[in-house]
């Protein structure tokens, strides 16, 4: 409760959740709003924003409305971006609190393998990722997930190995708990903070490389994302910017959403760091 | 000690706490005055103010906390006026202090010689040379043993009360007039605090400076104080010279805090089961690091073929020094850490050799109460589960658990309506009772206490090892009691074994070790205790 208040006593964190707010209520009034497919033809292609009352953010380079495909895109986004972050803090705090809860041998394995997926870049893993198994969205996601998970798994092992030392720790052991008792009875709750804070970061960062893969055209097609926009926007960049300018804006608007919501979470779940 | 001069008089000085501290001020109307040549002790429990007094007159105050109120002079100057520049220069050259740990407050990338030169070239200007002879001289007076070699070393490479020393130095060097010592032997063992003690007692004595000793020790205070003032919530209770205060208090609070020093003697023997619950016999515990194929690597014997018996319905202390090996001794009878060789017999079954599953499941006989009364409790849980948690493992549906867990509250002395609560809404000795009814929930026939009442302040110690007694009483406990402090130890234990770097080099009842102690360490340790004269005297008017 204390938590609840201390986010609401900070504007900038108030103000992230207003945005991301705002890009929810997009994602959801999409289909009241444009009930048809945004990715069918629906006037002369490109016609500027603001020019005719019908296409408020004008039209792309085929004739589809921009303010549809920014609406809809908002789904995609936020369902990459929620559902790979996920995939990637489950897989990043099933790695960390084996390895740091028991050490030794588990953790050198588990950390060997760790460290070899953050030598590579993240990015090339994606490109690899979707390159083998094909890019509809349920694979991009996957794979989005699937290469982020190092840093939260390093960042709950840090959490554990400090954890497991503590005196409530060893209490528990003396009452007879298993030790899967205590990895989530007792460790995980007071572990978690720092994760989920780090999961917007993991969120901002996901929604950034779909929007990447789409740049190359290596996302789904098929669906209507900021990142297939900006990439359509690409061959009429130098006349035409609003193309990829408008779904830009989109992306820079939500990213900055979700950084400033972490922000808020991190200065309200540890209030005594934020005085420093 | 009259025509001494003054060095230091606070007059009036208040000091505002943030809205929703637990008081609105951290001092009220504190006047209080040191002269040079004197050791004026300040006495309080655990948040009356008294560090708050030191920092204050040091201007170290946390940002959020104000001087609005008072002055407070040091040789004619009002410190409250001072500017920052010139609180630079007082502090260190003018004012020193000393921390309670000395490992924090010394930088560990620095040698400790670098560190008490560094007080010379910020102060002075001396050449190299005379700075390095300065420093071996101070390292002479504060009896650091090799004070070439200590100069050298890291601040690790010491012992704590080397460490001690060496801090004490720091702060001398520069022969300050005023002298703030914040329960500097708080963190050391016995034998180590009676030497600092005696060392600061004459350091003072040969250089006339001033000292302004803050503890919570009473014994502390009858070793070392020539003046007293008693604190409590921030207002100075009591103060006057030290015969006075300890031998007619006039404050009640004083009269408490006096009374809860424990006495030296052990209460009359009570008569002890002829069984034995627990024994323990030949039980070795070798650590083992670093070192690649054997070379460099590190053995250390921590506990070494310790054998003892635990009589049914007893209490037997385990009394050492840290790194004596008490509490690894503990860990290995609750098998929190696996005995290399040896036996530990529970009613007929060998705890050293059962397997981890067995472990677990017999675990309720046996059951552990931790040192740290913050640390022992998982903060995220209620009161009431985490007393209800160990039935709740061991298969009692949890609406009975946590309606027995009610009435366990009562027991240990809680509220039963407070169960709701989380850990950080109780005290420390309120914690310290929840960890008692989360051992006490489980039913078990031998309680290991580790340190218990060691971070608990003395009024609330006295409660807790109270309620220890009964417990024992009621229900037919027996306890493992480990300590590092002889005078709780005394309190509460039948038997008494001491423990020396692993070993146990005496043990018997309470009564002959204390009354009549063998073995030298023993006696050593006995001679150690801070106060000792006072109490031995106190307690034999008590007996007349």
């Amino acid at each position: 409760m204390d938590a609840i208040k201390r986010y609401f006593r900070s504007p900038a964190a108030v103000a992230g959740l207003l945005l991301l707010l705002v890009v929810i209520a997009m994602a959801v009034s999409a289909g009241f709003l444009y009930p048809r497919d945004p990715l069918a033809l629906a006037g002369r292609p490109l016609i500027w924003p603001f020019s005719n009352p019908r296409f408020l953010l004008g039209t792309d380079n085929s004739g589809r409305d921009i303010a549809a495909q920014i609406f809809y895109g908002a789904r995609i986004s936020l369902l990459i971006g929620g559902v790979a972050t996920a995939i990637a803090i489950l897989i990043g705090i099933l790695v960390g609190a084996f390895a740091g809860f028991y050490g030794g041998w588990v953790d050198n394995v588990l950390m060997r393998i760790t460290e070899a997926f953050q030598t590579l870049p993240n990015f090339v893993l994606l490109l690899v990722l979707v390159a083998v198994f094909g890019s509809t969205l349920t694979t991009v996601t996957i794979a989005v997930g699937v290469v982020s998970w190092p840093a939260p798994a390093r960042l709950t092992r840090a959490e554990f190995l400090s954890l497991r030392s503590r005196e409530f720790v060893q209490a528990g052991r003396t009452l007879g708990m298993r030790d899967i008792q205590l990895i989530l009875g007792e460790i995980l709750p007071n572990a978690l903070p720092p994760v989920i804070v780090y999961a917007s970061v993991v969120m901002a960062v996901a929604i950034l490389l779909e929007s990447a893969l789409a740049f190359l055209r290596l996302s789904d097609p098929n669906v209507s994302s900021w990142g297939n926009l900006i990439g359509l926007g690409r061959d009429v960049l130098r006349v035409q910017w609003y193309v990829s300018a408008i779904p830009g804006i989109a992306i820079l608007v939500t990213v900055l959403a979700v950084s400033l919501v972490g922000q808020g979470l991190n200065d309200a779940l540890n209030p005594r760091l934020k005085s420093r | 000690m009259s025509d001494a001069e003054t060095i230091l008089s606070l007059e009036h000085l208040s000091v505002s706490l943030p809205k929703g501290a637990d008081r609105p001020q951290a001092l009220s109307d504190v006047s209080l005055s040191i002269a040079s040549n004197e050791i004026l002790c300040v006495v309080g429990e655990s948040g009356s103010g008294k560090s708050m007094m030191a920092n204050a007159i040091m201007r170290l105050l946390p940002n959020e906390v104000g001087i609005d109120n008072g002055r407070m002079l040091f040789e004619g100057r009002d410190l409250c006026a001072a500017s920052v520049a010139e609180m630079r220069q007082i502090r260190g050259a003018g004012i020193a202090m000393i921390f309670q740990e000395p490992m924090t407050a010394l930088n560990p990338l620095r040698t400790i010689g670098d560190q008490i030169a560094e007080m010379f070239t910020i102060h002075t200007d001396l050449s190299k040379a005379e700075i390095g002879a300065k420093v071996l001289a101070l390292l002479e007076d504060v009896r650091i043993p090799d004070p070439k070699r200590a100069a050298k070393a890291y601040p690790h490479e010491l012992s704590g009360g080397q460490r001690q020393r060496a801090m004490i130095a720091m702060a001398l060097a520069l022969d300050p007039k005023l002298l703030i010592a914040d329960e500097p032997t708080t963190a050391l063992d016995v034998t180590t605090q009676a030497q600092i003690l005696k060392l600061i007692r004459d350091l003072q004595q040969r250089k006339k400076t001033a000292v302004l000793f803050i503890t919570h020790d009473f014994g502390v205070v009858a070793e070392i104080a020539d003046r007293v003032v008693v604190m409590q919530h921030g207002l100075i209770v009591e103060q006057g010279a030290v015969a006075q205060v300890l031998n007619d208090p006039q404050h009640a609070y004083t009269r408490q805090l006096i009374a809860a020093v424990p006495p030296l003697k052990a209460p009359a023997p009570r008569l002890l089961s002829g069984k034995n619950i627990l024994t323990i016999s030949g039980v070795s515990k070798t650590y083992r690091t670093g070192g690649f194929l054997g070379r460099g690597a590190r053995v250390t014997h921590a506990v070494r073929e310790v054998s003892l018996n635990l009589p049914r319905g007893s209490t037997l202390g385990i009394v050492g020094e840290s790194g004596s090996g008490k509490s690894t001794l503990a860990r290995c009878i609750v098998r929190l850490i696996d005995p290399d060789s040896g036996s530990i017999l529970l009613e007929g079954k060998d705890w050293a050799k059962l397997s981890r599953e067995n472990v677990r499941r017999e675990t309720r006989h046996i059951q552990m109460v931790f040192q740290d009364p913050f640390a022992s409790l998982n903060p995220r849980r209620k009161a009431a589960e985490l007393v209800a948690q160990g039935p709740i493992v061991h298969g009692t549906p949890r609406a009975t658990a946590l309606a027995e867990a009610k009435e366990l509250f009562a027991l240990v002395g809680l509220d039963p309506s407070s169960a709701d609560r989380f850990p950080h809404e109780f005290s420390g000795g309120q914690r310290q009772r929840i960890g008692l009814a989360r051992a006490l929930a489980l039913k078990p026939d031998v309680l290991i206490a580790d340190e218990p009442v060691s971070a608990l302040d003395v009024s609330v110690q006295a409660q807790v090892l109270k309620l220890l007694a009964e417990l024992r009483q009621r229900l037919g406990l027996s306890i493992v009691f480990i300590t590092h402090d002889l005078r709780v130890a005394a309190q509460i234990c039948d038997l008494v074994a001491v423990m020396k770097d692993g070993a146990v080099v005496e043990q018997g009842l309470a009564g002959e070790v204390f009354g009549n102690p063998q073995h030298p360490y023993t006696q050593a340790l006995l001679a150690s205790i801070p106060g000792g004269d006072f109490t031995r005297k106190r307690d034999a008017a008590g007996l007349v």
